[in-house]
């Protein structure tokens, strides 16, 4: 009643902030360490992978999603939802292209 | 024609508009133009779209006289190409697209579900603010020489083989899209977030669905027309090869990301409409609107589904048979929803105690003609028959179809609905009831032509044609001067009701949306105090009652 | 729309206090309609980046050699210290959130004033990276160069690294299409950290006069809610456009 709103109720501790920082930080020498060993056609597939979790703590913890309510997490989820659709639907004409005519 | 009519005006000798309304609250022109006041916005809004209208209009008038003759008479063929994208640009960005949301959709969500503004006031003026901006721009890109790529701004011609104003075109656009993507936002967030107490969402009015429905639209697949629109911008001053053979760049990336907004962008013009159409057709067949699940979730589907579908635009464009394939495929499935509110709208109307006031003689109209637009644009979903029809007339009747004798009767509908509500002053019913059906004789004759025109081969976008087409181009001129009438009557008696019209007073429709429970025009706080809801959505009976207790006590 | 009189005053105040807006009926709805609507702005900016992204893997996979040899030329030095500034700074705008959230005035400023000087920090190095782009003549549209792709032993010191081959003269001119993405992906980015960075300077000069700390945090709330927006751009970017192949 007196100003507290959703995520305010959910004061996040600088203790999980600092774990989060951590973890990215690791993700970061891990990715360009990955960078430089030759993983053939896995190295974009971890590049990505690693980048991902990386986002994923940041939205879930540094941005408080993880204690948000249900519309906050379907709202981030219809977003990258029609983010794929672009990128992938798009890409389906592309990547067809060669198959030749029929 | 019997004289049975839902209109209930009270006593005209002693009816007075309210002296405290949002109109009157506050003087002077600062007060309108920095006011925060949605329904004040809306009128802003009004005003605004209907000039350009106008001058879309003009446009259009030009392209019709060119029409006349297979030669190019009128003017260059240069010139031509400019009116036809001018006319293009103008009327879906700065009249279709922000038509019902901006102005019936400003003025009435908030009323509708109970709250005293949008989430977001600031932002709405700003909005405003933007349109404004980029219409402006627009006009000074016409008067400095206008641009010639068709709206669509097919690359390369846009990119490299032009010298017109393409990019202050794709500026004055861009910023209009900032405007539209900020009114969804508000939209979406108000919806959400500040509903009445006892307004769950399924006693929200249909319109309100509709206009959540566009507003997912609008913030999902306005930013990526932005962005195309800036890589245009680049390649045609830097040069930076994205659509560059030369460099290796693709000019169909362009229109996938320019499609993947202008697809959905037209369920953004359609689904308020589509709202506006559930309103009056519940109130004029005095039911509720049949199937209300169906009809809701039919607008978000319509809304999900149009995401998938935008390389139907790009069947001839060189894209893969694999892709047509699949985008063929998936616009078979999205006439599904708009065909199930027919249906839905129909058995509203089946039973029913039907009155044919304007709006409901306006949305007839636009059942019938969304309902033939909307099946053509079936056919040419099929990429078969897309081959040969696409860059033709069909597709211009087409889009005419579903947006003019659909999208524009509905925002008509909505406007003479709404009209008592917004000023306090009814219409005059006879001569709108006429200028409602000038409109559809003169639409029918204007564009039902150019489908057989289209089948016949007359390619769109040329300023000639061989003189074998001459004699339908020439009904359809004839009926672009019908329907030009029919579109300037309205404004001329909506003016004149102003200063004349009866005195509306809260309810002359025996409505049963909040907004209709209130003064007309409303205060600038809308309710005096928070409404709760205790009854569904379109509950005629809950209505009889208000009135049987009002009579009681008054009496 | 004034309070009935009987009430008192602290606790009329309590119930409209000076920051609730006439159409909100309580701060928190107020605060949550802000929230929601800062995310949906974030989606328009996901979408808004999307058509870039699009674009950036299609290319990549249609010229692979062109974005490797493309990529050998941006430092992995510079590329993670800003990532690193970067997740930096992410963090100091968290605690400046809590310190908001806590009342802490001076840890707010302080957090604020962080987060501000990493950002700017982030720009002073892609500013040193983009001066080197410039000099080596890898700006497209600005007498754009191949020299190094057709012949890389002219850089010795990226030649040193990785041995690039020489390309083909038709895939050394996609190396174009490379930077063209690289200069329209962080050159949108860091206009983004610019906007962020005012508003940070803004900020500052706000919470040191008390403005975050009295039961209002919504703003510090959702403008950390962009800035880690910005960071996660960055990530992917740093992975696309840096990491691509280094072996």
């Amino acid at each position: 009643m007196s100003g507290h709103n959703e995520q305010a109720r959910h004061i996040v501790g600088p203790g999980v902030y600092l774990v989060i920082l951590f973890a990215l930080l690791l993700g970061t020498a891990l990715t360009v360490w990955a960078s430089y060993v030759d993983l053939g056609l896995w190295n974009p597939v971890i590049a990505l992978a690693i980048a991902t979790t990386k986002a994923v703590l940041v939205v879930l913890f540094f941005m408080h999603v993880w204690y948000s309510t249900k519309l906050t997490k379907l709202t981030i989820l219809a977003g990258i939802f029609m983010f794929l659709v672009l990128i992938s639907m798009t890409l389906t004409d592309y990547i067809s292209r060669a198959w030749g005519q029929w | 024609m019997s004289e049975h009519t839902i209109v209930s005006l009270p006593d005209q000798a002693t009816a007075r508009i309210p002296k405290d309304n949002y109109i009157t609250r506050e003087n002077g022109l600062l007060s309108w133009l920095l006011t925060s006041d949605h329904k004040r916005i809306a009128i802003l809004y009004l005003i605004s779209i209907t000039f350009f209208f106008f001058i879309g209009g003009a446009l259009a008038g030009l392209i019709r006289l060119e029409l006349l003759t297979p030669q190019t008479d009128l003017m260059a063929t240069d010139t031509y190409n400019k009116v036809f994208t001018m006319h293009g640009v103008i009327m879906i960005f700065f009249f279709l697209v922000p038509s019902v949301p901006a102005t019936l959709g400003n003025f009435f969500i908030p009323m509708m579900i109970g709250a005293k503004d949008l989430a977001l006031p600031k932002i709405n003026l700003l909005s405003w603010y933007l349109y404004m901006a980029g219409g402006l721009l627009a006009l000074y890109t016409m008067a400095i020489g206008g641009v010639d790529t068709g709206w669509t701004f097919t690359t390369p011609l846009s990119t490299h083989y032009v010298n017109t104003n393409v990019l202050t075109t794709g500026l004055a656009v861009f910023i209009a899209g900032f405007s539209s993507i900020l009114t969804g936002l508000n939209f979406i967030v108000t919806i959400h977030k500040m509903r009445a107490p006892g307004m769950t969402w399924f006693r929200l009015p249909l319109f309100i669905w509709s206009h959540y429905a566009a507003s997912i639209l609008m913030v999902l697949g306005t930013p990526v027309l932005a962005i195309a629109i800036v890589l245009i911008a680049l390649e045609r001053t830097i040069g930076i090869g994205v659509f560059d053979p030369t460099k290796g760049g693709d000019p169909l990336l362009f229109q996938h990301l320019f499609w993947f907004y202008s697809h959905p962008a037209v369920y953004i013009m359609i689904l308020p409409g589509m709202g506006v159409i559930s309103e009056v057709i519940s109130n004029f067949s005095r039911k509720r609107v049949f199937g209300y699940t169906a009809v809701a979730f039919s607008s978000v589907a319509i809304a999900v589904f149009g995401f998938f579908v935008w390389a139907h635009h790009m069947f001839i464009m060189g894209i893969s048979n694999y892709a047509v394939l699949i985008f063929s495929l998936l616009s078979m499935l999205v006439a599904v929803p708009s065909a199930i509110k027919i249906f839905n709208w129909s058995l509203t109307l089946y039973k029913g105690s039907i009155t044919f006031e304007t709006p409901l003689l306006y949305a007839f109209g636009f059942m019938g003609l969304f309902t033939i637009g909307g099946m053509t644009g079936v056919f040419l979903g099929s990429s078969g028959t897309d081959i040969h029809l696409t860059e033709t007339y069909f597709i211009v009747a087409h889009f005419h179809f579903v947006m003019v004798g659909g999208m524009l009767m509905a925002f008509l509908s909505g406007i003479h609905f709404w009209w008592p509500k917004m000023t306090g002053r009814m219409y005059p019913e006879k001569i709108s009831q006429l200028a409602a059906v000038v409109t559809f004789i003169g639409f029918v004759l204007t564009f039902f032509p150019q489908f057989i025109l289209g089948m016949l081969g007359m390619p769109r976008r040329y300023a000639s044609y061989p003189p074998e087409f001459q004699i339908l181009n020439v009904f359809s001129t004839a009926g672009a001067t019908i329907l030009g009438v029919g579109y300037l009557l309205p404004v001329l008696y909506l003016v004149w009701s102003l200063r004349y019209g009866a005195i509306a007073g809260d309810n002359p429709w025996q409505a049963t949306g909040l907004e209709w429970q209130t003064q007309s025009p409303p205060l600038t706080e809308n309710f005096t105090e928070m409404p709760v809801m205790d009854h569904e959505a379109y509950d005629y009976e809950w209505l009889e009652e208000q009135q049987k207790k009002e009579a009681r006590s008054a009496g | 729309m004034q309070d009935s009189p009987t009430k008192s005053a602290s606790a009329a105040h309590d119930e409209h206090p000076a920051y609730l807006r006439h159409h909100f009926s309580s701060a928190e709805q107020q605060a949550d309609a802000a929230g929601f609507a800062m995310w949906l702005f974030l989606l328009t900016e996901v979408m808004f980046f999307g058509g870039l992204f699009t674009a950036y893997l299609i290319y990549r996979n249609w010229y692979y050699p062109a974005f490797v040899s493309g990529s050998h030329q941006l430092s992995v030095v510079w590329g993670t210290t800003n990532t690193v500034v970067l997740i930096i700074s992410s963090f100091t705008m968290a605690m400046g959130v809590w310190c908001a959230q806590t009342g802490r005035r001076r840890g707010l400023v302080l957090s604020l004033a962080l987060t501000f000087f990493l950002g700017l920090s982030f720009l002073g190095i892609k500013t040193i990276e983009y001066r080197e782009k410039i000099e080596k003549h890898h700006v497209p549209g600005f007498h754009y160069s191949l020299q190094s792709f057709l012949d890389p032993q002219s850089n010795p010191e990226v030649y040193a690294e990785y041995h690039d081959k020489p390309l083909a003269p038709d895939m050394a001119r996609h190396t174009e299409l490379y930077f063209s993405l690289y200069f329209l992906m962080t050159g949108m980015h860091a206009l983004h950290m610019i906007i962020g960075i005012g508003i940070l300077g803004f900020m500052i000069l706000r919470a040191r006069a008390g403005a975050y700390t009295a039961g209002h945090e919504t703003f510090v709330l959702n403008f950390g809610l962009y800035w880690h927006f910005i960071d996660i751009v960055w990530i992917y970017l740093f992975a696309l456009l840096y990491l691509i192949s280094r072996h």
